[in-house]
């Protein structure tokens, strides 16, 4: 399977299957007041990659010489994100009892679009598809040395989209402003030119021991000091040139 | 019945056990050396379940820092990683400690959501033997265990058969050993699991709606040693499978 494209793919709530547009199109329907929600647009396997901003390396300071840590990382920390957590565009995320709130982990999404595997930094480039905006969305907790899979794998966890932007769109993945905005009040600003590995190592780094397949999304990581969010809320993660993704945080049963 | 998944004259076929090896769902019937083995099913989440066995965390208590466990220490794994029986599964030129886990594999048949212990059974399609092979040399202390340890390319093997969970009277009853080149190396009941098979469908649809595909790996006990470039390694488990598996060197890689 190779999945290329040149304009944005997006998937409609209701309708029949993704579908290929202009950005535009997909940005119309996105911000329109009231408008309809998205499904995710891809369904392959979500890497989160972790401590890969260097603010957010450099916020755990000297404790990574410390247990029980003990040295710094070397390759990519990374882990997954089951498929029960992504969700699209305007879906509602619902807070688990016993959360108050939740920590908001915006991020880029590189969308593969060929079988990945062993890929040079400098061929990197070429086996993406297209970026989509990731909301990697935590209970917050302090320790990444062995975190329960709770915190990060409630269903809704994930929401992702609202569209993939072809990747010959944006021409400089490790330039993206990313904002986050609370109801409306922009609370984190945050850059990929600020990532350890940029999107082209990281792709290396990571096809080095594990294949990526076309439709699986590597996140490039969160900055530092993520913002939280709580029931009631409305999150928007606004990636230039990539994206908005708003979603809202209810109480509440399950779907 | 016991189910297979295999690739045969050209297509990948739904196989069942035959006294001659196994039987196409088109009627063929091919012997087992004629097939190659694929995962038994289509594979959704994938979670796996470290320091299940009481005499696996005794084995390797020194590296932990935690001494008291609140609740089961889970973590993911991702589709790609997976092959069948009778693979081959890459050693990495120069490491030190690459070893075998072989583990009764659950595989959820239908959605689960808040599923009580009492009702648990009932979302069991059945099991498989699972080798998730573990490289500690690339042990580091974020997010453990880490991809680079767990979650390679071609060290999660699974199958032979997806065995129905009807057919299998008390999982709970298990006796399973892991063959290195003939020689047992590793022996261990699915009786002295820590947390059993409906602690842990409770446990993680608490939090995470499990699907139809899903499967979880549960844990491997004491005996784990170090396996080289030509060993054959032979998990098994009484009345699920003979798992076989190979380990080749990187030159086959082109490495």
């Amino acid at each position: 399977m190779i999945f290329m494209l040149n304009q944005a793919l997006a998937h409609l709530q209701g309708a029949p299957l993704a579908t290929k547009a202009p950005v535009a199109h997909w940005e119309t329907l996105a911000s329109t007041a009231g408008g309809r929600a998205f499904l995710p647009p891809t369904r392959g396997t979500v890497y989160g990659t972790l401590l890969n901003h260097r603010d957010a390396l450099a916020a755990l300071g000297e404790q990574v010489n410390a247990a029980p840590y003990k040295a710094p990382p070397q390759a990519p920390v990374l882990y997954i994100k089951p498929r029960n957590t992504v969700v699209g565009h305007r879906v509602p995320v619902r807070v688990p009892g016993g959360a108050t709130e939740l920590e908001i982990g915006a991020t880029l999404g590189v969308v593969i679009g060929r079988t990945a595997s062993r890929v040079s930094e400098a061929e990197a480039l070429a086996v993406v598809a297209g970026y989509t905006v990731v909301n990697d969305i935590s209970v917050p907790h302090a320790s990444v040395y062995r975190p329960s899979m709770r915190f990060k794998c409630h269903d809704g966890f994930c929401p992702m989209g609202p569209a993939i932007v072809a990747r010959v769109l944006v021409p400089n993945p490790d330039a993206l402003d990313i904002a986050v905005a609370i109801d409306g009040e922009t609370v984190q600003h945050s850059n990929t030119a600020g990532l350890v590995r940029p999107v082209a190592r990281l792709i290396a780094d990571v096809t080095e021991f594990m294949t990526l397949f076309p439709g699986d999304v590597l996140t490039v990581g969160v900055a530092a000091d993520a913002p939280r969010a709580c029931a009631g809320q409305t999150v928007t993660i606004t990636i230039d040139g990539v994206g908005q993704l708003e979603n809202t945080l209810v109480t509440g049963a399950a779907a | 019945m016991k189910r297979a998944k295999v690739a045969y004259a050209g297509a990948i076929h739904d196989a069942v056990e035959h006294g001659a090896g196994l039987r196409l769902a088109d009627g063929r019937v091919v012997a087992e050396e004629a097939v190659v083995w694929l995962p038994p099913f289509e594979v959704g989440t994938v979670i796996a379940l470290g320091l299940n066995y009481a005499d696996h965390v005794k084995e390797l208590s020194k590296e932990l820092t935690l001494t008291s466990k609140d609740e089961p220490l889970a973590f993911l794994k991702s589709p790609g990683a997976l092959i069948g029986h009778r693979g081959q599964t890459r050693r990495p030129a120069g490491v030190k400690f690459m070893h075998y886990e072989c583990e009764l594999a659950v595989v959820i048949g239908r959605s689960a959501q808040n599923v009580k212990r009492e009702d648990a059974m009932a979302c069991v399609a059945g099991y498989c033997v699972a080798n998730d092979y573990a490289i500690r040399d690339y042990l580091e202390n974020y997010y453990r265990p880490n991809l680079r340890v767990k979650n390679r390319d071609t060290c999660t093997v699974l199958g032979p058969w997806l065995v129905d969970a009807a057919d299998v009277s008390d999982p709970h009853r298990l006796a399973l050993r892991t063959l290195v080149n003939g020689k047992v190396t590793q022996q261990g009941n699915t009786r002295d699991m820590i947390d059993d098979i409906p602690a842990l469908i409770e446990y993680l649809s608490s939090f995470m709606t499990l699907g139809a595909g899903d499967v979880i790996l549960t844990g491997t006990p004491d005996g784990v040693v170090n396996v080289n470039v030509g060993d054959e390694v032979v998990t098994e488990i009484d009345g699920i499978g003979r798992l076989v598996n190979t380990v080749v060197g990187d030159a086959l890689f082109g490495r």
